[in-house]
C-alpha cells in the first residue's frame, strides 16, 4: 500500500510514522502534490496553531490540493480541525472540506483538555473491534461540536466530536498514535478502509 | 470522563536511566526504552524523561533516545532538561516528543515560554516549577535544580507562565520531595485554583492515599513520582484500582 503522511512542518509526523511502523507499514512523508495525489491513503497530522498551520499549507499549495483528494484520508487532531470551514482560533478560514466550525472550550474545567478521555457512540468502521467507553489521548483547546458528520463523541463536560466522517475524509480529534492499543486498532482500521 | 493521570518520571544521564531501577522482567534496567515500554504496559498514562546530562555530547544522545522512545511506545511523553532556546525544542519535538518541560530557562528568560507557545502551541509547553516554603518567605520559586531562590512567589509565577502560554504546570515541592510523606496539598491546591491549565503534583508521594489526596483534596490533574515506582514500592495497576475505589476517575 502506498501510504503518504502529509508533511507540512506543522505536524507530529514522526509520531504518526512510528505508530504506522509498529503496525508494519512504511509511510512516505511528503508535501509534494503528485506524491500525495498518487497515494492509496493519506494521513494528515497536525499540532500547534490553526492560522500558522494554514499558512504552511498555503505556502505549499496544499490548501488547493487536499479538498480535491478522493482516496481515504485521515486528519488527526489539528489535522481534523483544518478540514472544517472556520476556527475561532485566530479567526481562521480553514480548508472548508467539511462544513463545520471549530470552537474554543468555554468551561470551568481545565483548558487544554489534556489526557485520556472516553470515546462514545461509535458509528464507523474506523472503530471496528473497539468497545464503547474506550480511552483515547487528547490534548487540545478547540473542538468541533456534534454534527451530522460526527462518528464518535467525547464529553468535556459537554459532548463534542471525537471523530468525523464526510465522504472519503475521516478525522479524529484525539491522537490515535498516542492512544495505546485502542489507537493502534483505529489506525489499522483506517488502513483497511 | 477525563481521567486523572499517573506519570512515572525517569532521570536520564548519557542516554541511560539513573537511580538504579530494578525490574524482574527487564533485561536491561538502565535502558529507558525498556522501562518506558514496561510502564506503558503497566497503565502509566504518560511518561516524563528528564535529561540530567551536562555535556553537549550527552544532549545529542538524549535526542537520539527521544527518537527511540517515540519509535517504541504508544503513550505520550514529556522531555525536559537543558532546554534553552526554540531550536532545542524543535529537535526534541521533531524526534517525537509530545511535550517539553522547561524550568530554569523560563526563569532566566520568561519570553521563551511565549516563543515556544507561538512556535509549537501551548499544548506542548509544560513549565516545571520547583517551589519551597519557609516561614519567612512563604512558597517561593527556586531555580537551578532547586539551589537558588528567586524573587517569584509560586502563585504569581504560575499565573505568569500561563499568561505567557504554558499549557501545563509541573509543580514540585522541594519540602516534600523524597520524604514519602505526601504531596504538598496546600500549594498544589492553590496553584490548581489559580491557573486554567492542568497541574501535575510532584514530590512526596509515599502511599496510594497520597495520590488520592493530590486529586481529591488538591484538585491536581495528574500526579508524578519516580523512585516510588522504580523501586516497585507502589505498582501502577494496584494504585489505579485503589483510586477507582476512592471515586477518582482513572483509565484502567
Amino acid at each position: 500500500m502506498n501510504l503518504v503522511i502529509v508533511d507540512y512542518k506543522a505536524g507530529n509526523v514522526q509520531s504518526v510514522q512510528f505508530a504506522l511502523e509498529r503496525l508494519g507499514v512504511q509511510a512516505t512523508l511528503s508535501a509534494d502534490a503528485e506524491t500525495i495525489k498518487a497515494a492509496d491513503k493519506v494521513i494528515f497530522p497536525g499540532v500547534g496553531q490553526a492560522a500558522s498551520a494554514m499558512a504552511q499549507l498555503k505556502a505549499r499549495n496544499l490548501d488547493k490540493l487536499l479538498p480535491t483528494l478522493e482516496q481515504p484520508f485521515f486528519g488527526v487532531c489539528l489535522g481534523m480541525q483544518l478540514l472544517c470551514q472556520h476556527s475561532e482560533e485566530g479567526d481562521t478560514e480553514l480548508l472548508n472540506i467539511i462544513p463545520l466550525s471549530v470552537k474554543h472550550f468555554e468551561t470551568e474545567l481545565k483548558v487544554p483538555h489534556m489526557g485520556w478521555n472516553q470515546l462514545e457512540n461509535l458509528q464507523s468502521p474506523l472503530f471496528e473491534g473497539l468497545q464503547e467507553q474506550e480511552y483515547a489521548y487528547y490534548v487540545h483547546s478547540y473542538y468541533v461540536p456534534l454534527s451530522e458528520f460526527t462518528i464518535a463523541q467525547t464529553s468535556y463536560p459537554e459532548p463534542f466530536s471525537a471523530a468525523l466522517n464526510y465522504k472519503n475524509f475521516y478525522a479524529a480529534q484525539f491522537h490515535p498514535e498516542k492512544s495505546g492499543a485502542a489507537g493502534s486498532q483505529i489506525l489499522k482500521n483506517f488502513l483497511a478502509l | 470522563m477525563l481521567t486523572k493521570r499517573i506519570i512515572p518520571c525517569l532521570d536520564i544521564k548519557d542516554g541511560r536511566c539513573v537511580k538504579g531501577v530494578q525490574f524482574e522482567n527487564i533485561r536491561d534496567a538502565g535502558d529507558p526504552v525498556e522501562l518506558a515500554k514496561w510502564y506503558s504496559q503497566q497503565g502509566a498514562d504518560e511518561l516524563v524523561f528528564l535529561d540530567i546530562t551536562a555535556t553537549n555530547e550527552g544532549r545529542k544522545t538524549f535526542a537520539e533516545l527521544v527518537r527511540n522512545i517515540a519509535r517504541h511506545i504508544d503513550i505520550p511523553f514529556t522531555v525536559g532538561g537543558g532546554i534553552g532556546e526554540v531550536a532545542d525544542v524543535e529537535v526534541l519535538l521533531q524526534n517525537g516528543a509530545d511535550k517539553v518541560s522547561i524550568n530554569s530557562s523560563a526563569i532566566k528568560n520568561p519570553q521563551l515560554v511565549e516563543e515556544l507557545a507561538k512556535h509549537f502551541g501551548s499544548q506542548c509547553v509544560t513549565v516545571a516549577i520547583d517551589t519551597k516554603y519557609t516561614e519567612a518567605t512563604g512558597w517561593k520559586v527556586y531555580t537551578r535544580a532547586g539551589t537558588i531562590e528567586t524573587e517569584h512567589s509560586t502563585i504569581d509565577w504560575a499565573r505568569k507562565v500561563v499568561e505567557l502560554g504554558a499549557g501545563e504546570i509541573l509543580l514540585t515541592s522541594m519540602n516534600n520531595d523524597g520524604t514519602k510523606a505526601g504531596f504538598a496539598l496546600d500549594i498544589t491546591a492553590d496553584v490548581a485554583q489559580a491557573v486554567t491549565v492542568p497541574v501535575i503534583a510532584s514530590g512526596g508521594a509515599g502511599t496510594m492515599q497520597h495520590f488520592a489526596d493530590a486529586f481529591q483534596v488538591a484538585n491536581a490533574d495528574a500526579a508524578l513520582a519516580a523512585s516510588l515506582f522504580h523501586f516497585r514500592e507502589l505498582e501502577i495497576p494496584n494504585l489505579k484500582q485503589y483510586l477507582k475505589t476512592q471515586g477518582v476517575d482513572v483509565r484502567i
